[in-house]
């Protein structure tokens, strides 16, 4: 497993990061936590001519109360994420989603920011955050700008992040007392799963995100609306699939992610709603 | 002081840590690749993105210009290094085809993965590198994938043999002539069901590695190999490259696990051997995951047809199997042989009369080769038995453990002469199967499953279980002979006590993982009144063993420990006539106990093996034609199989909605005759459960129609994890071997056999009530979905 030759250079400062990734452009690929890039590397999918290893800056790995919204620096390891003492009390589904990330190895050296600006809709921080309302700051030569978590998957590993910008924070909004759940559907626990759902719900008020059901993230608005509209949960859940597009692949069909998706949001919205 | 005072508590039967662990959790092993050659070049190999294409032209011009690539090789180029093709070493029956099949294929390419280009390399980076500098113009053809697309020979992958088949292999045994067809007429239960055996990626956690080092005065060559079979390696390599066998060396180095996929000649083996004897130069290759799941053999890949005849009782009376085996592309060492060796087996446990009807048919496919594959031919068959077992309780109306009971052999009936002509030397297949079901609490479970699989639940349980019978310790060479193998089945052991007491063991046996090296120690120490540590066991490097026939087919310990006792006895022998002559007495009137000789009856006339053995080493009074040194050496020939055997059950509950299977509870009653250390069986056991429980949830490879492999990594290919799997629990009842001293069985396969037949009975028993019968490997999640859909809109109609 060797991959194409490619140049290093180490970032002290997300300032430092952002001159780096400006010089080099689109050649040029962050190094967080390495798990989803590293691999592409090894198989040559991915070629990128020079890495900046962002992985030492230490000023982007914190979780913090502000108040409205917790701030979680980029570089926070999921690990982190996982054990938060502010996130259990204020987010506790996302220090959940975190926990079923991959492996323990994998927790301790892949990154938040990583994951979702990886984009891959097959991972649960993503959709966790977009079910969370969460909002993303970013900074590139020109400042910061924050970008709305509904806003910012345009597609297959596709983001709003433009090719000199970094992701720097994400903030997510305190759940307020509000159930919730995590439902993670694989063969094996090391695994991306093949459905995921992450779901919350206060009274008539729900949010539902899907993991896996197409090429990006999917917020099942359809399924919060209905919940709004006084609907039973299983007439919501029925309505899962409403705004994905799942794809099929060796472990499920288009049908069969379909069905999962109403299964486990049903049970998802169950449990949030105990 | 008396001898029975210092009786050290026997060492055969006790847990001993394994010896080999601390090296290998350290890291202080060395595997192939951690072997530090100076000067070696590289060598990398450009692999067929096609699975099926001429191979129009081949331009190399662009890697040679890489920094550090030495040579490019196409297999034009090494047409005149081979002396023979490599070798298939089971030409099953004498009209058997098999395609000419050389390290790198010439002009044409059967599967993907086949070898197109050979780079050679001052380091890794640039052999790997110029792989992407390699142009080959490929002309595709179409792909046979499937095994009943080729048996048509719609479309023939090796046009000289004008077919796909491969061989032909028929096994009928009648009582009287037209007996099974007489069965099936005159049953009054029959069931006919087809079954398929996917294939599987043995995926040893140390993927293959190999370095050639050639001498640089005299042709000498010594070729490290993470290989199970480094003694029929070195005959191989040495016929296949035409250097004459004393010249080679082969050495296994740390062995990282192999199922079978290290019972193989590689080409890359050939490769690495031809060009270091080319360039003079040490030369290394190691082989990257992906490249390990189309490169590395592959297992299982049959299409099982199988029918039973019972009488009113449900008493089997005949058994009919049609078999369609997947040797994929070409015919590796033993490829054709596999699913021969459950030929012996579709009738299971069970007593049946002569009334049998075999018929294996192989084929080619343009897919990764098959071979051997923990179990190899044996889980296969037990899994069809098994099923068809359940199947005929179904069509009986009866409780199938009830239908299993009826056929068993029975204890009184051994030893046991089958229909097949083989002699199953012990069994007691009702005590494994009940103490297997009162673990499980099966009445309990019972009562539970009535509780719980209401019309209208969706968490089913449902119990499985697999009774089976092992034919392992590889093996009498003269049945190997019926079989038309090209070798023998012996093994063989050399035991030297050391001047100062201290003895090596030199065994055949070649482990990658078994733990030899501390059961090889308990069975010398036991024997010869020693601690376990003070017993060196040297193996795997053909300089040092230099006769062996290796690891594989549950041999080691029926077969290899079997010879190391015996050179023990003959040690003892050759020292008990020393202690005579230096007592001053008998021999007859010697007794040796606990490492000691005395007189029987004045136990102060007494000598130590350790005088003995300096007494032998200096020679100075040795009795008249007594020979210097304490060394006895063994080549032992089993008089039989081995044939292991025991009942596995697991409870499992489905989740209907999702179609996710759990397994609550894994019971394993297996029965390997005298265990030298149940540490170590219990690790194969649970080994071999877990592989078998991959095969059965999670394990397959996925080609499409085109040959491609869609499961090459660890992503896609569902090895399970420990958190995957359930806590297993291990039991056994002990019914010796006849046939060896040790009363020994082999139990490395064991596990693999149980183990699918019990999940699978186990989901369709959960799933009976919605009117299942049936459920395809691997039963992931979707197929669980979608055959409880399928079995209720078809109870809907």
């Amino acid at each position: 497993m060797i991959p194409a030759a490619f140049d290093y250079k180490r970032a002290s400062s997300a300032a430092e990061a952002i001159s780096l990734i400006s010089q080099y452009g689109s050649d040029a690929k962050f190094l967080a936590g390495g798990h989803s890039l590293l691999p592409l590397m090894k198989l040559r999918l991915a070629q990128p001519a020079m890495l900046i290893d962002i992985g030492r800056v230490k000023d982007l790995s914190y979780v913090k109360d502000a108040g409205n919204h917790i701030a979680i620096g980029a570089l926070t390891q999921h690990m982190d994420v996982e054990n938060s003492k502010v996130l259990h009390e204020h987010a506790p589904l996302l220090s959940k989603a975190a926990s079923h990330v991959g492996d323990a190895q994998v927790r301790h050296r892949g990154t938040i920011g990583g994951s979702i600006a990886h984009a891959d809709p097959a991972s649960d921080l993503p959709a966790t955050t977009l079910a969370l309302g969460a909002t993303y700051v970013v900074q590139g030569p020109k400042g910061q700008r924050e970008i709305a978590a509904a806003n910012f998957y345009k597609g297959f590993l596709e983001s709003d992040l433009a090719a000199d910008e970094m992701l720097i924070e994400i903030r997510v909004p305190k759940m307020q007392g509000a159930g919730w759940s995590f439902q993670k559907f694989n063969r094996r626990a090391q695994d991306w799963a093949i459905v995921g759902v992450a779901a919350w719900r206060r009274k008539g008020e729900a949010g539902v995100a899907l993991v896996n059901m197409g090429s990006t993230p999917i917020l099942a608005t359809s399924v919060a609306n209905a919940i709004a509209k006084g609907a039973s949960i299983s007439d919501a859940a029925a309505m899962a699939s409403n705004e994905a597009e799942p794809q099929s692949d060796l472990n499920a069909s288009t049908e069969y992610r379909k069905h999962l998706a109403s299964v486990l949001v049903r049970r998802a919205l169950e449990a949030a709603s105990k | 002081m008396t001898i029975t005072e210092n009786k050290p508590a026997n060492i055969i039967g006790t847990r001993l840590l394994r010896r080999e662990d601390p090296p290998l959790l350290t890291g202080e092993a060395k595997f192939t690749n951690d072997l530090n050659i100076p000067g070696a070049l590289h060598l990398s190999v450009l692999r067929s993105p096609y699975a099926h294409a001429k191979i129009k032209s081949i331009d190399v011009s662009a890697a040679l210009k890489i920094a550090g690539v030495i040579a490019v090789y196409t297999g034009k180029d090494l047409q005149s290094a081979w002396a023979a093709p490599m070798p298939c070493a089971w030409p099953v029956t004498a009209d058997m085809k098999n395609p000419p099949h050389f390290p790198l294929a010439i002009d044409k390419v059967n599967y993907v993965g086949d070898g197109v280009a050979a780079v050679l390399a001052t380091n890794e980076t640039a052999s790997r590198d110029a792989l992407d500098a390699i142009d080959v113009e490929y002309e595709p053809l179409k792909a046979v994938v499937d095994l009943e697309d080729s048996l048509s020979d719609k479309n023939i992958i090796h046009q000289d043999l004008g077919t796909n088949k491969s061989y032909t292999w028929p096994l009928l045994v009648e009582e009287t002539p037209g007996c099974v067809a007489e069965a099936f007429k005159k049953a009054k239960y029959k069931v006919k069901e087809r079954y398929v055996q996917q294939r599987l990626i043995p995926m040893a956690m140390e993927p293959r590695a190999i370095a050639a080092v050639p001498q640089p005065f005299g042709g000498d060559i010594t070729l490290y190999s993470s290989t199970q079979i480094p003694h029929i390696l070195k005959v191989m390599t040495a016929i296949t490259l035409g250097i004459p066998e004393q010249q080679v060396r082969v050495v296994a180095p740390s062995v990282g696990g192999g199922f079978g996929s290290k019972l193989d000649v590689y080409a890359e083996e050939l490769l690495c051997m031809a060009l270091a004897r080319k360039h003079n130069a040490p030369v290394r290759w190691v082989e990257e995951r992906s490249e390990n799941t189309q490169a590395t053999i592959q297992g299982r890949g049959q299409i099982q047809h199988i029918e039973l005849a019972a009488d009113e009782n449900g008493k089997i009376t005949a058994v009919r199997v049609r078999i369609v085996g997947d040797m994929g592309a070409y015919l590796q060492l033993v490829t054709p042989g596999v699913p021969l060796l459950g030929a012996f087996l579709y009738a299971g446990v069970y007593d049946i009369p002569k009334a049998y009807d075999f018929e294996c048919t192989s084929v080619f496919t343009n897919l990764t080769p098959t071979d051997a594959y923990r179990g190899a031919g044996r889980p296969e068959a037990t899994y069809a038995i098994e099923m068809a077992i359940e199947a005929l309780a179904r069509e009986m109306k009866i409780d199938s453990f009830e239908l299993r009971k009826r056929n068993y052999i029975k204890k009184e009936q051994f030893p046991y002469t089958a229909f097949s002509g083989l002699t199953y030397d012990s069994g007691d297949h009702l005590l494994a199967a009940e103490k297997a079901a009162k673990m499980t609490d099966l009445v309990g479970v019972r009562a539970q499953q009535k509780k719980q699989n209401v019309p209208g639940a969706t968490k089913l349980l449902g119990v499985g279980m697999s009774s089976y019978f092992e034919m392992c310790g590889l093996a009498p060479s003269r049945v190997l002979a019926s079989l038309n193998y090209s070798a023998g089945g012996w093994e063989a052991a050399t035991v030297r006590v050391l001047p100062t007491n201290k003895v090596q063991v030199i065994t055949g046996t070649s482990p990658h993982g078994q733990g030899h090296e501390t059961s090889w120690a308990m069975i010398a120490a036991e024997k010869l009144g020693v601690a376990p540590e003070d017993v060196d066991v040297l193996h795997s490097d053909t300089a040092i063993s230099a006769l062996g026939l290796d690891t594989y087919g549950s041999r080691s310990l029926p077969v290899g420990g079997v010879a190391i006792a015996l050179a023990c006895d003959k040690v003892i022998e050759k020292a008990k006539l020393i202690a005579a002559h230096q007592l001053e007495c008998s021999a007859d009137d010697l007794q040796f106990e606990n490492g000691t000789f005395s007189v029987k009856g004045s136990p102060d006339r007494a000598l130590p093996l350790a005088a003995i053995a300096f007494g032998a080493f200096t020679a100075h009074n040795l009795p008249d034609g007594c020979e210097p040194n304490l060394e006895a050496q063994v080549s032992y020939d089993p008089p039989n199989f081995s044939w292991p055997f025991g009942t596995h059950m697991c409870v499992v509950e489905v989740d209907t909605e999702t179609g996710a299977v759990e397994i609550l509870k894994y019971i394993a009653v297996d029965d390997c005759g005298n265990q030298i250390n149940p540490l170590i069986v219990e690790g194969q056991v649970h080994g071999g459960v877990v592989q078998g429980i991959a095969q059965a949830l999670f394990e397959e490879a996925v080609y499409d129609s085109d040959g491609n492999l869609k499961s090459s990594n660890l992503a896609e290919y569902l090895v399970p994890a420990a958190c995957d799997v359930p806590a297993i629990t291990t039991a056994h009842t002990v019914t010796p071997s006849p046939t060896n001293q040790l009363g020994v069985k082999g139990i490395g396969e064991a596990g693999t056999i149980g183990a699918a037949p019990t999940v699978i009975t186990a989901i369709i028993d959960a799933l009976s009530s919605l009117g299942v019968t049936t459920m395809a490997m691997p039963a992931s999640p979707q197929t669980v979905w979608r055959t409880i859909n399928e079995a209720t809109r078809g109870g809907k109609q």
